[in-house]
């Protein structure tokens, strides 16, 4: 199965502001992780929105041969699956009847037959232990991975995920970063929303540096992080440089004037 | 840590469901022994087997008891069962798809509208032209009610939002209580009185055309929702969630409104406003068994009628030889069981 994500000509509104102009990138397949990155308001979000059927936006989406833009709801629910930001707060289930309500939504099913379906992905993301408890008695970093296994369970060949770690500690970045690389790796493809550049340089395979609305660069970290790539589009003076283990490292210095 | 294996998982789990079963016929075997104790206490009082005796073989026992019991006592009891199942189920799906712990069947300015209607025939006579006077009241509040529902879902559709929707609600809320207030203010004593008395919620008006109305809307409506448990229990884990698993949420929640719309506007047209129980009951359920919507609105359902037939036995005992208004004992009932689930978590965590 090699289905390659395409995206041509994208445009997107948010109610009557134009968010994305344009947009077009080179295919990406199966196995890849993609970071989309830039400044706050530059549409990396939109942009994941649009590929979720989240936004409105006209051009052309495609994974494979299905048409993303012009499928339903539910079709579009097959193939992909989305991580929001957070989870909401105030959620009176426990971690299997999160797993089980997303697994079973819309096409229902028996309880039971899923929690085996749930009991592999939690293994898969190394919280089987958690699957009876609460999901208000969980930090967040664990809520952040049920999050994620709430985004897989339905095996979707396309993720997306939005700023997955954001105000999680050192070592769930990583646990989260290194789990969605082998999500990548087991033959998915994954657009990925990333603030922390060094964690996108260390984890992506390709860059996706958005700016205003526009695709500013994009390619493999090292290409395509630069002193003068980030001066333009974030303001600052930095240097990238390459740490003892080769990789990559941005060090800011300050606002470029 | 230890890690769990799949059968392990699948037990637990199961036990989980058991527990859950469990509680169910629990809550059912509490309701229809709270139903018939609230047959058998009133102003003359039945022994328990008097009572069955009437219910199932009306000869057993004397002419006069198998009436009181059949066509007064009867009605009346199974209202406060009826009426509890469906504004503790109405506030349950609200919670859930106005995303708002806060938000009970009156919140969006049910209660209030059907005053508004109840107060329009009562004060001033006015009513929708051809319905008999004895229903005037009764069918006032439910259109106004319904069709306050019916409004707010049309601003939801053009403005969007849910949090728009609550505020316009609330916004209703305050409108309807003015013009209430207005008509309380030229009312005739004696029609205030009445108004008064109709706002405070009372199952003394309950007839069998009541019963059965209520009772087709519940059996009815009840179905739908349970048909719609676990995309609703997939709404829990964020709209955009629910939307990426392919759930039309905009008919999710036009649905549910729908279906809440009915069964509180039926409930408030018959007996009144009662509040406290379309908020406290879901409640109740989630402490209990959490959101599973599958146990979490049958469960609801179960709470609320247990609650409600509660409250009306303790408007009988209350004041002896006066039957208060149920809408006044409610939440007397309802506080020290909410309080005592609300210990028990506490405690546990």
């Amino acid at each position: 199965m090699s289905m390659a994500l395409s995206i041509r000509g994208l445009s997107a509104r948010y109610r009557r502001t134009p968010i994305l102009h344009d947009i077009s990138l080179p295919d990406m397949l199966p196995g890849q992780l993609v970071a989309l990155v830039g400044p706050n308001g530059a549409g990396k979000s939109t942009l994941l929105r649009s590929l979720a059927g989240l936004t409105e936006a006209s051009g052309s989406i495609h994974l494979g041969a299905q048409d993303l833009l012009s499928s339903s709801r539910r079709e579009r629910a097959s193939y992909l699956g989305f991580m929001p930001q957070t989870l909401p707060d105030g959620i009176a289930l426990t971690v299997l009847e999160t797993l089980l309500g997303a697994l079973h939504a819309g096409r229902g099913g028996n309880g039971r037959d899923g929690v085996e379906k749930a009991h592999a992905v939690l293994v898969r993301l190394g919280i089987a232990h958690l699957a009876m408890r609460p999901l208000e008695q969980l930090s967040g970093g664990q809520r952040q991975m049920v999050s994620l296994a709430q985004a897989v369970i339905r095996d979707p060949a396309l993720l997306l995920l939005d700023e997955p770690t954001s105000a999680l500690d050192l070592r769930y970045q990583n646990d989260v970063m290194s789990l969605v690389r082998q999500l990548a790796d087991d033959g998915r493809i994954v657009v990925v929303v990333l603030h922390d550049l060094g964690l996108a340089a260390r984890w992506a395979d390709q860059l996706v540096v958005l700016n205003a609305g526009r695709v500013h660069a994009e390619g493999t970290p090292i290409a395509t992080l630069t002193p003068a790539l980030l001066a333009e589009v974030y303001r600052i003076v930095a240097r990238v440089e390459r740490c003892s283990r080769g990789r990559v490292q941005v060090i800011v210095d300050g606002p470029s004037r | 840590m230890t890690e769990m294996t799949a059968e392990a998982l699948t037990k637990a789990y199961g036990r989980v469901l058991k527990k859950r079963l469990a509680l169910c016929v629990l809550l059912a075997v509490a309701v229809v022994t709270s139903f018939i104790v609230d047959i058998a206490i009133g102003s003359t009082a039945f022994p328990i087997r008097e009572v069955l005796g009437a219910l199932f073989q009306p000869d057993s026992v004397d002419v006069d008891s198998a009436v009181i019991v059949r066509e007064l006592r009867l009605p009346f009891a199974l209202m406060a069962v009826l009426v509890g199942v469906a504004l503790s189920l109405a506030g349950a799906e609200m919670q859930t798809v106005l995303d708002n712990p806060l938000a009970d069947p009156f919140t969006l300015g049910l209660s209030s509208a059907a005053s508004l209607g109840a107060a329009l025939a009562i004060v001033l006579g006015l009513g929708i032209p051809g319905v008999p006077d004895s229903l005037l009241v009764t069918i006032n509040a439910f259109v106004f009610a319904f069709g306050s529902v019916l409004l707010l879902q049309a601003v939801a559709r053009f403005a969007g939002g849910v949090q728009t929707l609550l505020l316009f609600g609330i916004a209703l809320v305050f409108c309807y209580n003015a013009i209430v207030a207005l008509l309380q203010y030229m009312a005739s004593a004696d029609a205030l009185q009445q108004l008064v008395f109709w706002s405070l919620g009372s199952l003394t008006r309950s007839s069998w055309s009541a019963v059965q109305t209520l009772g087709i809307i519940v059996l009815v409506l009840l179905p739908f929702s349970l048909k719609a448990a676990w995309s609703m229990t997939a709404l829990r884990l964020g709209e955009e969630r629910a939307l990426t698993l392919g759930i039309d949420v905009g008919r999710l929640r036009f649905g549910a409104l729908l279906r809440i719309s009915l069964l509180a506007a039926t409930a408030v047209a018959f007996v009144g406003t009662i509040g406290f129980i379309g908020l406290v009951g879901p409640h109740m359920a989630r402490l209990l068994i959490g959101e599973d919507h599958r146990f979490f609105l049958p469960v609801s359902a179960l709470v609320g009628a247990l609650v409600m037939s509660l409250a009306s036995i303790a408007s009988k005992l209350l004041v002896p030889g006066v039957i208060l208004p149920v809408g006044i004992v409610t939440a007397l009932v309802g506080v020290p069981l909410f309080m005592s689930l609300l210990l028990k978590r506490s405690h546990r965590a």
